[in-house]
């Protein structure tokens, strides 16, 4: 997906914070511990950029998508949207910025109502925005199922009468349906097939080609998020630790971690002559974000981890030169790829 | 060399509300013992049904064809028989460990009862086994976790604890149904890990059924990749993935992002799986393949051997001659 990201900022976040009260509610069991889930991420999303969101479960990629588009409150911080500030707005004042952003998720099952028409959940947006109605948001709704291409004469189908990847694309048209700046995909191929998976990324992909949307790409599947992604940010443990170009990601990763969930992923182009590199098998699992780790968050599994790195907390800078950046006080070195380039 | 699986002709159909569904056509794979067959293919293409007949779980299904596992045959074999064999000398393991899993008991209890189920041996020399099978998949401080409930485990822990039962009375085939599904890649790997060095130690053969063409890439020997129930191709996994022959298998790999092609549009697969109730005539592939031809919308083709290799078949019309892929 590569049009042409100007460098300007669509959405910019500035030390945004997302703490979630342990057991809140009626007794308040969690005894005033908190998760926290996002921990002062700093990031733009250039217009016109596919930016990537990598990360294990529970790192926080998705409540930092869902800060971005306000649908949490935050705790702290600032989501800048198109020039304004909108951290703090209220729901109403929300509203017209909720016309420019809008999330496609992960399960085409669970996302739609399964017991409205197809036309009347593409047709939603019209109708909560006031926008048009009658024969005109019929012909919208039409229109924008054969952008996704479905077939406009199953307007007045239910959601059980689609495949999976169908339903995906009705959860695209709905969100395409405002004529949105930046769409949040929140995971949004994993339940899919492989063949069906490739139907839908490269339909996001042509969309974002006629209509020059901004996309964040959440995704746990590396190899999906680096064939979409301009830009990719890795988490972990509500940190971002690395940000880099899809490419120089993967041919040079400066966080260990990045190194680490890079020499994860099964290869299917595996040569068996030559011997795989050894893996980086990181231990155990990612620790609780209800009291995460001192200094780097990452020092408790880390390979390289030393002193320094239980107690001073590395910043997000450039490292030797290049324009990726790490929060890592000892990025890895060539030969520690674990990868071949 | 006879094998330790030998399934011939399997057919598995189910009766529903919407007619029958034909969920296994004519299907048949060997699995020899120590080593691992990867099972490729998407949703509804009967990987999971296979297996689950195989052992008898699949309740008011319609079956006929033969599976030998060392030496009895499984289809026309008594519950009694099944259960003895299920969990003793085939064990499985599935995508979810939490619902595989049960919430109300602590995890070590459930791996006692398993071992006590299937052999006479006293509660605590069980315990005893059970608290060196969870040291063996890796649980940390396992003395004190054998008393957890499984929602105090993490995901892939808890998939370490299945493998723990799965491998506690030793079998000698080992069914894991898209175990590393729900995992994050860096679980995955751990997991695959294991499960390769336990089949070391202990000589397991597995059954790895997935849609994840890299997971087989890690471990398999051989591979079998099916579409509308029924084998579209198979072979040792170096072969059938150098040199793929059906149209239905390189479509799977050509489909996948894979590196040094950029930004380039991918190559989906067009069109959907069909459906099982009124499967297409001929081979059940042709309605989406690109290189269809007369023969393919009338006969199925049956499976022969690609570049003359005995072992692997593909069941196209097309030559059998095999190209690298790109």
């Amino acid at each position: 997906m590569n049009t042409a990201s100007n460098g300007e900022a669509l959405v910019h976040l500035r030390d945004v914070v997302k703490h979630f009260p342990v057991g809140s509610g009626l007794f308040r069991r969690g005894g005033g511990e908190v998760v926290h889930a996002v921990d002062g991420v700093s990031i733009d999303v250039r217009r016109g950029e596919t930016l990537g969101i990598v990360g294990e479960t529970g790192c926080g990629k998705s409540t930092l998508a869902r800060c971005m588009t306000r649908l949490y409150d935050l705790t702290s911080g600032s989501v800048t949207f198109d020039g304004r500030d909108i951290s703090l707005l209220s729901p109403r004042d929300l509203r017209p910025f909720r016309l420019e952003m809008q999330m496609i998720f992960q399960d085409p099952y669970n996302s739609l109502n399964p017991r409205r028409r197809v036309g009347s959940i593409i047709g939603d947006p019209f109708a909560i925005h006031h926008s048009v109605d009658g024969a005109e948001r019929k012909r919208r709704v039409q229109e924008l199922m054969e952008l996704v291409g479905l077939n406009p004469e199953h307007y007045n189908r239910f959601p059980a009468e689609f495949s999976g990847g169908q339903r995906q694309r009705i959860g695209v048209a709905r969100a395409l349906a405002l004529r949105p700046k930046l769409i949040v995909c929140d995971e949004p191929v994993s339940a899919l097939d492989v063949s069906i998976q490739a139907q839908i990324i490269n339909l996001l992909a042509e969309l974002q080609q006629q209509l020059g949307l901004t996309y964040v790409f959440i995704a746990h599947d590396l190899s999906v998020v680096r064939h979409v992604s301009d830009r990719i940010a890795v988490m972990y443990l509500g940190k971002v630790v690395e940000v880099a170009r899809a490419e120089e990601l993967f041919a040079r990763p400066r966080h260990p971690y990045t190194n680490a969930l890079l020499s994860a992923i099964p290869e299917v182009d595996r040569d068996d002559e030559v011997a795989r590199p050894q893996r980086i098998l990181l231990g155990g699992d990612v620790p609780s974000p209800i009291g995460p780790p001192s200094g780097c968050r990452f020092h408790p599994r880390c390979p390289k981890a030393r002193e320094r790195c239980s107690v001073e907390e590395p910043a997000l800078e450039p490292k030797d030169g290049a324009a990726a950046v790490a929060a890592c006080h000892y990025p890895v070195e060539p030969g520690e790829l674990a990868r071949p380039a | 060399m006879s094998a330790l699986l030998d399934v011939r002709d399997l057919r598995v159909s189910f009766p529903t509300a919407d007619g029958v569904v034909e969920a296994v056509r004519g299907l048949s794979f060997q699995v020899e013992a120590g080593k691992t067959l990867g099972i490729v293919g998407e949703s509804g293409s009967g990987k999971s049904v296979t297996t689950q007949t195989i052992v008898g779980l699949t309740q008011g299904a319609e079956t006929s064809g033969e599976a030998m596992f060392d030496g009895r045959e499984l289809l026309a074999a008594s519950p009694e028989v099944l259960r003895s064999i299920r969990g003793a000398e085939i064990a499985l393991i599935f995508q979810d460990p939490l619902s595989s899993l049960h919430p109300q008991y602590r995890v070590g209890w459930q791996i006692v009862e398993a071992i006590c189920a299937h052999e006479t041996v006293g509660k605590k020399a069980a315990r005893g086994r059970t608290l060196e099978l969870l040291r063996r998949v890796g649980i940390p401080n396992a003395e004190r976790r054998i008393d957890d409930f499984p929602h105090q485990f993490s995901g892939g822990m808890r998939q370490r604890a299945m493998i723990a039962m799965a491998l506690a009375l030793n079998p000698k085939l080992l069914i894991a149904d898209e175990p590393t599904t729900a995992l994050d890649v860096t679980v995955q790997a751990q997991i695959i890990e294991l499960m390769k060095s336990v089949q070391e130690d202990f000589g397991t053969a597995i059954v790895m059924i997935t849609h994840d063409l890299g997971v087989l890439a890690d471990m398999a020997d051989d591979v079998l990749v099916m579409y509308a129930g029924q084998a579209m191709e198979r072979g040792a996994r170096p072969a059938v993935y150098r040199r793929p022959h059906h149209p239905y298998t390189t479509g799977l790999f050509d489909a996948l992002p894979s590196r040094g092609r950029g930004k380039a549009l991918l190559t989906p697969i067009p069109g959907l799986p069909p459906s099982l109730i009124d499967p297409p005539k001929g081979c059940p592939f042709h309605p989406r393949c690109r290189f269809v031809f007369d023969p393919c919308r009338r006969d199925q083709p049956p499976l022969v051997a690609v570049d003359g290799d005995e072992r692997h078949r593909s069941a196209c019309w097309l030559p059998p001659t095999s190209e690298p892929r790109r």
